[in-house]
């Protein structure tokens, strides 16, 4: 799989460098700057690019600008974005064109390693990968609604686990159950919020995070 | 030496009356036509030709009230300092000029200036002399001159019915009032001198005001930064810090059971790694309070929604600010705003809250509302108090309606320039 990597600490780069190349990414190249990332995006098209919010020249959402301009330029480019603080107001402006194969993560979660690989296989799979604490912010803005507080808690966990992105495969192996039970729970949740049920995982989440406002 | 001192008062005396004289004449000779002159070339204005008769005749107004200053501060040690505000670049356009002029209350505080000075002036500029004069026509004049001819003027003497006590008092009473008035005389000129200070001085009560304002806030301000770095300070070795200790603890440790206890050490990297990730978390919690990045990233306005969409509630945000604001008066905005809109989650028990930013003027004007049960007092408060000195370190303002029932509405500004516009991203968010 062929990454693209931006992120201006070297650092950081390396480490993210060496992290994917041992993973089995190819890493095609590496910049540091929001100018050459575009670049990078348009001529290579990778499979997955993985790239920090704030770079050079201005050190401020340079990186989020490059990525979505060039998905602009390549619909569906998968883009993982990482940053030192997540924000709603970011998660909706790369999910706004509702083509999934988008991440947004803090960077504090590349230290969980398997799960943060397993995060950019998903993005560039064309799945999302939703930091947990942008989710736990949005479940608790739509606490109060009436739909949300008929959901049973375990099914609010299931539910949180959906909007981060992840398979009913993955959700069964965070929570210690079967996906059979898992499967049951989504079923229970999208009925109970009037969702169109859906197999393919991807839609799945869309139809999630369309709910909550986010998509 | 003491006869060297009474000469000295006597000189100085002396000087004095001729330099009330002088001031007493010019109060009038000069003060009366430099009045007309200016009235009437202010009055031409709208003919045309007052434009550039106005600078002239206030020019040699501001001469005028000038050499006032000068023997004010010399003659009475009175400063006097100028009032005028700065000239201008492009002066030399005759309506600039004009406007420059006529829009310096210092102007109009010198106009009223010449027109008091004219009886004040000359009463007191005349009184040194007077008083001399007097005192020395009762000594050697009155007494002598009375016998000769019939002496009409004066209110004391000549006392000629009186007989030699008539003769006597006179010159007594002149030598007493000669004697005094030498003396007095640089007191009078310096009451004068006084009347002078009041008028064509800097407005004094203004400045004065404002000195003691910005002491006032700048002590707070101060004060304040200071508790901000003090509890930075302690939430830095207290948090992150101490738990980045407890890692290198931890990793050093794991290295040595690697080889003998590979599970143990295994277990102790887990619990560096999560101790790492509250340490960020830490971290992060403290860098959003100093300045938060998406401040930094998207300015105001981007804060601001990143703001309202990370609240329990529905905010609707309207921003209409073209161009950025300095980082400091932005930081303030900021921060006033999201200590309010944490208010309204804490106290209001609103349903819904909206945010209004917009820059006018010279001014950011930003309005924060919420449809809860109001009742809020900004005197009670520490929070609403603490956006009230962060605002009035820039000169800002905060009021706030909020009658029992609701709804509450805040109003704050600040007196800021903005710089060129920034071209952000559009985006569907609101």
């Amino acid at each position: 799989m062929r990454v693209v990597i931006a992120e201006d600490l070297a650092l950081l780069r390396d480490g993210l460098i060496r992290l994917l190349q041992a993973f089995g990414f190819e890493v095609v190249e590496a910049v540091d700057n929001g100018p050459s990332l575009l670049r990078a995006l348009t001529t290579h098209r990778p499979d997955v690019a993985v790239v920090d919010v704030r770079l050079p020249p201005t050190f401020t959402d340079e990186g989020l600008r490059a990525a979505l301009e060039a998905r602009k330029q390549v619909p569906g480019l998968p883009v993982l974005v990482l940053s030192q603080h997540v924000e709603q107001l970011y998660a909706r402006e790369l999910l706004s064109d509702s083509t999934g194969g988008i991440g947004y993560l803090l960077k504090d979660r590349v230290s969980d390693v398997s799960q943060f690989v397993d995060a950019v296989r998903r993005v560039a799979d064309g799945g999302t990968a939703l930091d947990p604490d942008v989710v736990a912010q949005l479940l608790t803005r739509h606490a109060r609604e009436e739909p949300l507080q008929r959901l049973t808690p375990r099914e609010r966990e299931v539910l949180g686990l959906m909007a981060e992105g992840r398979s009913n495969a993955a959700i069964a192996s965070a929570m210690f159950v079967t996906e059979k039970a898992v499967s049951k729970h989504t079923n229970n949740i999208f009925s109970k919020l009037g969702l169109p049920p859906s197999e393919d995982d991807n839609r799945r989440v869309l139809a999630v995070l369309t709910y909550l406002g986010m998509a | 030496m003491d006869g060297d001192r009474r000469a000295e008062i006597a000189r100085v005396g002396l000087v004095t009356c001729l330099r009330g004289l002088v001031q007493a004449v010019l109060a009038l000779a000069v003060g009366i036509p430099l009045f007309v002159m200016t009235v009437l070339s202010i009055a031409f204005i709208p003919l045309g030709v007052g434009v550039f008769l106005a600078p002239a005749s206030l020019s040699a107004l501001r001469s005028f009230a000038n050499i006032q200053r000068m023997w004010a501060a010399e003659w009475s040690g009175v400063p006097v300092p100028l009032p005028y505000r700065p000239e201008p670049a492009n002066a030399h356009n005759p309506f600039r000029r004009l406007w420059w002029m006529l829009s310096d209350p210092a102007t109009w505080r010198d106009l009223l200036w010449l027109v008091v000075n004219m009886p004040v002036g000359l009463a007191l500029g005349l009184l040194p002399a007077c008083l001399l004069v007097y005192g020395v026509e009762g000594m050697f004049v009155a007494p002598w001159l009375g016998q000769i001819t019939a002496y009409g003027w004066g209110p004391f003497w000549p006392l000629e019915a009186w007989g030699i006590v008539g003769v006597v008092a006179p010159v007594a009473l002149g030598a007493l009032l000669t004697a005094v008035s030498l003396p007095v005389g640089p007191w009078i000129l310096k009451g004068h001198a006084l009347v002078a200070q009041a008028l064509l001085s800097p407005a004094r009560t203004a400045l004065a005001e404002r000195v003691r304002e910005l002491t006032e806030t700048r002590t707070e301000t101060v004060d304040a930064s200071a508790a901000e770095l003090r509890r930075i300070e302690r939430d830095l070795h207290d948090g992150a810090q101490a738990r980045l200790v407890a890692l290198s603890m931890n990793i050093g440790l794991a290295e040595q059971l690697m080889k003998q206890d590979p599970e143990a050490a295994q277990e102790l990297l887990a619990e560096a790694r999560s101790a790492s990730g509250q340490a960020l978390t830490e971290l992060r919690d403290l860098v959003r309070g100093i300045h938060p990045p998406v401040l930094a990233e998207r300015g105001l306005d981007g804060a601001v929604r990143a703001l309202a969409l990370s609240l329990p509630l529905p905010v609707e945000v309207g921003v209409d600010v073209p161009g950025r604001a300095e980082a400091p008066v932005e930081s303030a905005a900021y921060f006033a705003v999201a200590e309010m809109l944490a208010n309204v989650v804490k106290h209001s028990g609103a349903g819904r809250a909206w945010v209004r930013i917009e820059h006018t003027g010279d001014r950011l004007r930003m309005i924060v509302g919420d449809d809860g049960a109001g009742g809020a007092d900004p005197a009670s408060g520490s929070g609403m108090r603490g956006i009230e000195r962060r605002l009035a370190a820039f000169d800002g303002t905060m009021a706030v309606t909020s009658p029992s029932g609701g709804p509450t509405v805040v109003t704050m500004e600040l007196p800021c320039a903005l710089s060129s516009p920034k071209t952000s991203p559009s985006s569907g968010t609101g």
